[in-house]
Order: structure tokens, then C-alpha cells, then sequence
């Protein structure tokens, strides 16, 4: 595996090859590399994962395996302002299915999906810890508190203008 | 605390967080420097204060008063009035919604004369980011009690006495699985702190860890000197940022003053701890899927026994506890078994955290003593349901629990009672319905995360789960038959008896208990077609009233596919073959004319 194809250039293969020298290229640190490395590329392809699999000395497919056990690891790029709806049971029960719609509505996306012109991407989690303010939103780090169906348009306007 | 006369807590938790209380936080000190009030009030930053319905909350200290929903600008009022003139913010204060009078004291508040805080005894009253703070309301006089006066075994013991329980949802003896783990032999053993809190709808866990970190650190070296570990292992979801910050701060401040490391207080004892990252799974929950997701491997369970105690972390003598858990520790050692043992009811002692949300009027962290009913809990700490409508059931448990319904509303809250009543404590998620729920689709929700979070190592609950999901979305679409109810028992009792891990052994409680508690509703979907609730869009189709209808043609521009069709002044009608069930008509009519069938 000594000379993979890499897409990535030098600059960002040695940062990679850095953080996993962090961690001492240890294998059973894989989580804590993969964190890293996707906070820095944003999201995990497969060209990142090769190179951590052959930092740590373990196979691709072991790296696979763990990256798409954990919903935390993405292997496609966020958009530049990733949507989130909660659907914990708070959120649930006080109407977040109908936020979601609006937002699949109005964006036309699918739960997973970026917008063709990579604005937004949409995803759902659970539970930010903010129960009191449900159902919830979050937009990049910004927390929308009690959105209505109606109140989706003027979220997204924000974000367009 | 002593030289300030005033001392501001503004609530920063996540949910308060949310509300812009950071800048409200700024606001107010830059206020006070303004007026060069720097030696006389004090402002910090706490965790959690519980009433996260009405956030951001601003506390003042010494006379207990407690703004609610506080926004950045009304940092100037409350300087200029109540700290310089000494005149409560009426506006701001919390409200009673029944007599409409304002609380000038939160102890006289509904919300806290239930509750017992001692998991959260510090969460809203220190600063979690400064371990004087901790220090200063008896923080580590435990650990130093246990290091120069106990024994591992006395302290063992005392936590046996205590009765205290697992608070991460299984409910195991503490003190036993400290005495197992001390038992187990090996060259290097570890104390874990589950701080996974997958249950989506809980942040009971989280809140501690933002608001009083050093409780969880110091019980976990009290364990580590229990069972002779040197080192300690936080699991913690990616997606608590501020926890994990806090967890940070808090480890580091502990190491400078001697109570982390190599010879702790100059005891010899030794103990350290790290933090590992979840990234969203939620069977990393369960202690062995967290220990090998702690070894960088993928998080699926395996088979126990072995237990952790005996082989957990890189094969070692493990001990899981949960945050809850640890957080009571150290209270138990400072103020006694027997103290700890009197709360609560003889087989559940103590206190019990919980995330109370849903349609409750004070959504928030509560924390009562065990025993107590869910009436209780409801009406008098949640302050009712939401805008006045009928309680349908509570949900206790998370994915892995049921619902409880009227009947159960006068049940003492305890471990025991739960499950007898066919759902369980859980780690803490309670979540109140009202008439507007639909139970079927309920059931469907928590099998959804289910589908989604099954590690899908073993077949029944991989491929059982499934199948019980496509027979609840049949039923929801008005397809299903009485045969699939029966279909819904058994499969669910298989997957139940079968399941490897407590995932898929717990997953179909939802459904069993909705069908135990609401089978009519099952029926109405099934025989009639209907959606009781008018929850599932399927079953349900909204009509405009031709007698109240006055043509005004609000629903028509509000309907996002054009279903209305109707002139100006005449009466309109929805097409229901293009009708998506939004129901942007009903909230945009003036006149009540659309109804749901
Ligand atoms: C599917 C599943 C999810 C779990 N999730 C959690 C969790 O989020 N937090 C937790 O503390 N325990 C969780 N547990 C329980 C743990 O396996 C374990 O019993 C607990 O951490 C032990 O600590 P305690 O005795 O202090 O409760 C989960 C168990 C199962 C089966
Ligand atoms: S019961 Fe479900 S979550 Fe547990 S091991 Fe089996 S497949 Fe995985
Ligand atoms: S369920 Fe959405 S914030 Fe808790």
C-alpha cells in the first residue's frame, strides 16, 4: 500500500499523517484519528480513510467498517450551512415531523442529502439538550428554538440573502 | 463567596445557551463595570438551574429571586433596579399560572418544593469552571475522607449500605459491582463513566457534566481506590461539545491541585483520567458495545457474562457506572449510608434525575426523591399539560420503555413499580403526551430509532425490528389487518427472548406497551380506518365547511400545491387526490371553516 493514488495533496496528506502521529499511529486510537481528520477535511472519502488505515497500520476495510458503524462520520461533504432537525421524543411530540417536511419541502432534499448548489444539507439528530425550546432546529452552530412549519421559510431566508 | 454582597447566576447551559444567555452574560458584567460595581456583585456562569421551559434564567443571590426568559437587553434594568435600588424586575419574575402572581422566591415555586437535589446539588449554584467553587460546598472531602480514613472495603461497604442503584437504566447495585470489581484480579484494572446517554428526548447526564463536573471526577478516583485503578476512561458523546469542554477544564484544574495524578493528596494512591469520544451510536450505550467502541473497534455488544467487572477495557477488569451514578457518590460518603438509605422507598433509595418534556407546561431537569407519583411529578413539579388539554400517557424509558397512562398516574416511581407497570425507569427520559398523540405512531417513532440504531450483529433485532416497523407504518396508513396485530405480539415477544443485547431485548416495549395500554387505537386504525388523534396523515382528510367558508381565499394562497380550488366570496373546496395533508388551510382560516374528518 506504499503508494496509493491519492487525490489529496501533500500539504493536507501530512496533516493527516500528523494527527494520526498524535495518537502514536495507534489502531485502538482510531476514533479519536477519525474525529480529527473529519474535522479537518469536513468529511471522511475514501482517499482519507486509506491513508489513516495505512498510517495505523491496519486495512482500509477495518476503517470502513468503524466510519460507517457511527452516524457521526460522514463520507459526503455537509453543505455550507447544514440543517439539522431534532427528532428526539421532545421534539417529536411537539411537531418536528412537520418542520421536517417543510424543510424537505422547501429545499427540495431527501434527510441525508445537499442542495445541488451545496448551500444546504439536511440531517436529523437527537436531542440537542434543549427540550424546553422544541422542536428545535439548528443551523451550523445557531439553535432555532420552538420553529412552526411557518417559520421555516424565514430560516432558510436567512441563509440565502 | 464571601466579599461580594450580590451574586448574579446566569443559567449557561445548553438549552439556556440556546437563548442568547451568553450575551446576556457579557451584558451584565459590562453593566456592572459601567457602573463600578466590581467589588460589590458578582456575575458567573452555572449549569443547569431545571426550569429550562422558561430559560434564560437569571438567579440573585442572596434573596433567591428568579428571572425567567431574560433577554440580553434587560441586563441593564436589572442592575439599575434591583442591584442599585434595590427594587425587583416584576416583569421578569416567574409567573404561577394559576394565581397569576409573581414568585418573588423560587424556593416557594411549584417546580423546586418536590424536588431533592443531590446528584444536581451544585448544577445552577457554582460555577463549574472553577474548582474553588466545587471545593467550597465540601467538593473532594470525600475523596480525602476515603484516601486517609476508609479502606477500600469500608467504602465499599458504605455504598452497599447506601443502596444505591445504577442510574443508566439496568438499576444494578452499586456498591456490589465496585465489591465484584475489586474481587477480579489483574495488573491493571479501570473505572469507566458512561456518559454516552443515548436516549434521544434526555440530557440529564449532560447537564451534570456541564454544571458540575468535578462530582463525576471525584467519585470516579473514590472508585478507582475502591477497586485499585490508576486510571479512568469518560466515554462521552461527540455531540456534547460544552460537556466535553467543561469535562476538560475540570480534569485539568483537578491535576493542579494534586487530586488527579500520580500520588493524589500524598497518599500514594495514583489515578488519572481521559476522555474517549461516542460519535453517535446509540448501543454504544451498553457497557460492552462502549468498551470495544473505547478500543477504536466498532460498537456492537457482546455476549455477558463475561462481564466488564471481570473483562472489559483490553480485556481488564472494568468498572461501567453511569454519570447519575457517580454524581451521588460523593454526597454519600460526606453525609452517610443511613442519610442516603431513608430517601426513597426500600428497594429504590435516593433521588432520580429526570428530563421532563414533551407537552408539560414547565419542560425541564427535575430531580426527585424515588416514590414519588407520577401525579406529582406531573401536575405539581411539570405544572400540567400544555394549553390545557387532556394527559393521554407519560413515556418512561426511552426506546427501550412504555407508556404509562391514567392508571398509573398515583404509582410511587421506582424501579420495580416501572416495570411491573410494563415500561421501566430508564435513564431518565419522561416525556408527556396529551389527547392530541397518536400512540400507534408513537410506537412507530421509537422503532424507527430502533431500525436505525440496531448494531445489526444478531438477526432477530436487525431483522425483527424491521419487520415490526413495515407492520406499524401499514397500520398507520389505514392498510392493516387484525392479523397483523397478532403478528405485532409475537414477532415482538421473539425478538425480545432472542435478542443478544439489551437493544434488541428492550426494543419492542414500545409497541407492546401501547397495545397493552391503547389497544382501541390500534382497533381504530385497523377496523375503522381512522386515526383517533388525527396524527397519521393517511387516515385523515381535511373538508372545508361550506357554512362557515366566506371565500376569502386565505387557505387557497396558503396551499403549497394548490388543492383549493374556489372563487373570491364563494365557497371553496380542497381536491383531496392533490391534497398533502399540511394542514396549512386550518392554521391559516379565520373562520374555523376547515375541519379535519
Ligand atoms: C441499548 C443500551 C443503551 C444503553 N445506554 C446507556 C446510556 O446511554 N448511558 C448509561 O449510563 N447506560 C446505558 N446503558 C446501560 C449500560 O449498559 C450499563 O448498564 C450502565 O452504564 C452501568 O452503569 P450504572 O450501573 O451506573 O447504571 C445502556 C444499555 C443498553 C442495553
Ligand atoms: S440486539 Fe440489536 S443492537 Fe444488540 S447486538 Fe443484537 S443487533 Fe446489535
Ligand atoms: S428532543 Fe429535541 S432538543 Fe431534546
Amino acid at each position: 500500500m506504499a503508494s496509493i493514488n491519492i487525490k489529496l495533496n501533500q500539504e493536507k496528506v501530512s496533516q493527516l499523517q500528523d494527527i494520526c502521529k498524535e495518537f502514536n499511529n495507534d489502531k485502538g486510537e482510531l476514533i479519536n484519528v477519525l474525529h480529527k481528520a473529519q474535522h479537518l477535511f469536513g468529511y471522511l472519502p475514501a482517499e482519507v480513510q486509506e491513508v489513516i488505515a495505512h498510517e495505523l497500520k491496519t486495512s482500509a476495510a477495518h476503517v470502513y467498517g468503524v466510519v460507517t458503524f457511527y452516524s457521526f462520520f460522514t463520507m459526503t461533504p455537509k453543505g455550507e450551512h447544514p440543517i439539522s432537525i431534532c427528532m428526539g421524543t421532545a421534539c417529536y411530540v411537539r411537531g418536528a415531523e412537520k418542520v421536517l417536511d417543510e424543510f424537505k419541502r422547501i429545499l427540495k432534499v431527501k434527510v441525508g442529502e445537499t442542495t445541488p448548489d451545496g448551500k444546504f444539507s439536511l440531517s436529523c439528530l437527537r436531542c440537542v439538550g434543549a427540550c424546553g425550546l422544541a422542536p428545535v432546529v439548528m443551523v451550523g452552530e445557531k439553535v432555532f428554538g420552538r420553529v412552526s412549519p411557518d417559520g421555516v421559510k424565514d430560516i432558510i431566508g436567512e441563509y440565502t440573502k | 463567596m464571601a466579599k461580594f454582597k450580590i451574586h448574579l447566576l446566569v443559567c449557561g447551559g445548553t438549552g439556556c445557551r440556546a437563548s442568547e444567555s451568553e450575551a446576556l452574560f457579557h451584558n451584565l458584567k459590562a453593566t456592572i463595570s459601567e457602573k463600578g460595581l466590581e467589588n460589590e456583585v458578582q456575575v458567573i456562569t452555572t449549569g443547569c438551574f431545571g426550569f429550562c421551559e422558561k430559560g434564560p434564567i437569571v438567579k440573585v443571590m442572596p434573596d433567591n429571586t428568579f428571572y425567567t426568559q431574560v433577554t440580553p437587553a434587560d441586563a441593564i434594568e436589572i442592575i439599575e433596579e434591583h442591584v442599585i435600588k434595590g427594587r425587583k424586575v416584576q416583569r421578569l419574575l416567574y409567573e404561577n399560572p394559576e394565581t397569576k402572581e409573581k414568585v418573588v422566591d423560587s424556593k416557594k415555586m411549584g417546580f423546586y418544593r418536590k424536588q431533592l437535589r443531590i446528584a444536581l446539588r451544585n448544577c445552577g449554584f457554582i460555577d463549574p469552571e472553577n474548582i474553588d467553587e466545587y471545593i467550597g460546598r465540601d467538593g473532594y472531602m470525600a475523596l480525602g475522607k476515603c484516601l486517609t480514613e476508609l479502606t477500600p472495603e469500608q467504602v465499599i461497604e458504605i455504598m452497599k449500605k447506601s443502596g444505591l442503584r445504577g442510574r443508566g437504566g439496568g438499576g444494578f447495585p452499586a456498591g456490589l459491582k465496585w465489591e465484584i470489581t475489586r474481587a477480579s484480579k489483574a495488573d491493571q484494572k479501570y473505572v469507566v463513566c458512561n456518559a454516552d446517554e443515548g436516549d434521544p428526548g434526555a440530557f440529564m447526564d449532560r447537564s451534570i457534566l456541564e454544571g458540575d463536573p468535578h462530582s463525576v471526577i471525584e467519585a470516579m478516583a473514590i472508585c478507582g481506590y475502591c477497586i485499585d485503578a490508576s486510571k479512568g476512561l469518560v466515554y462521552i458523546r461527540a455531540e456534547y461539545p460544552l460537556a466535553i469542554e467543561r469535562l476538560k477544564t475540570a480534569i485539568k484544574q483537578a491535576r493542579e491541585y494534586g487530586l488527579l495524578g500520580e500520588n493524589v493528596l500524598g497518599t500514594g494512591f495514583s489515578f488519572d483520567i481521559e476522555l474517549r469520544y461516542g460519535a453517535g451510536a446509540f448501543v454504544c450505550g451498553e457497557e460492552t458495545a462502549l468498551i470495544h467502541s473505547m478500543e477504536g473497534l466498532r460498537g456492537e455488544p457482546t455476549v455477558k457474562p463475561p462481564f466488564p467487572s471481570v473483562s472489559g477495557y483490553l480485556g481488564k477488569p472494568t468498572n461501567v457506572n453511569n454519570v447519575e451514578t457517580f454524581a451521588n457518590v460523593p454526597v454519600i460518603i460526606n453525609r452517610g449510608a443511613e442519610w442516603f438509605a431513608s430517601i426513597g422507598t426500600e428497594k429504590s433509595r435516593g433521588t432520580k434525575v429526570f428530563a421532563l418534556a414533551g407537552k408539560i407546561n414547565n419542560v425541564g431537569l427535575i430531580e426527585v426523591p424515588m416514590g414519588i407519583t407520577l401525579r406529582e411529578v406531573i401536575y405539581e413539579i411539570g405544572g400540567g399539560i400544555k394549553d390545557g388539554k387532556e394527559f393521554k400517557a407519560v413515556q418512561t424509558g426511552g426506546p427501550s420503555g412504555g407508556c404509562l397512562t391514567q392508571r398509573h398516574l398515583d404509582t410511587p416511581i421506582d424501579y420495580d413499580n416501572l416495570i411491573a407497570a410494563g415500561s421501566m425507569m430508564g435513564s431518565g427520559g419522561m416525556i408527556v403526551m396529551d389527547e392530541d398523540d397518536c400512540m400507534v405512531s408513537i410506537a412507530k417513532f421509537y422503532l424507527d430509532f430502533t431500525v436505525e440504531e440496531s448494531c445489526g450483529r444478531c438477526a432477530p433485532c436487525r431483522i425483527g425490528n424491521k419487520r415490526l416497523i413495515e407492520i406499524l407504518e401499514k397500520i398507520c396508513k389505514g392498510e392493516g389487518t387484525m392479523d397483523d396485530l397478532d403478528n405485532l405480539r409475537n414477532l415482538s415477544q421473539v425478538i425480545k427472548d432472542t435478542s443478544l443485547c439489551g437493544l434488541g431485548q428492550t426494543s419492542p416495549n414500545p409497541v407492546l406497551s401501547t397495545m397493552e395500554n391503547f389497544y382501541e387505537e390500534y382497533i381504530a386504525h385497523v377496523m375503522d380506518k381512522k386515526c383517533p388523534s388525527g396524527q397519521c396523515k393517511s387516515l385523515l382528510q381535511y373538508i372545508i365547511d361550506a357554512e362557515n367558508c366566506v371565500g376569502c381565499t386565505a387557505c387557497a394562497r396558503n396551499c403549497p400545491v394548490n388543492a383549493i380550488i374556489g372563487e373570491r366570496k364563494g365557497v371553496h373546496v380542497i381536491d383531496q387526490a392533490v391534497c398533502i395533508k399540511c394542514g396549512a388551510c386550518m392554521e391559516k382560516c379565520k373562520f374555523n371553516a376547515v375541519f379535519i374528518k
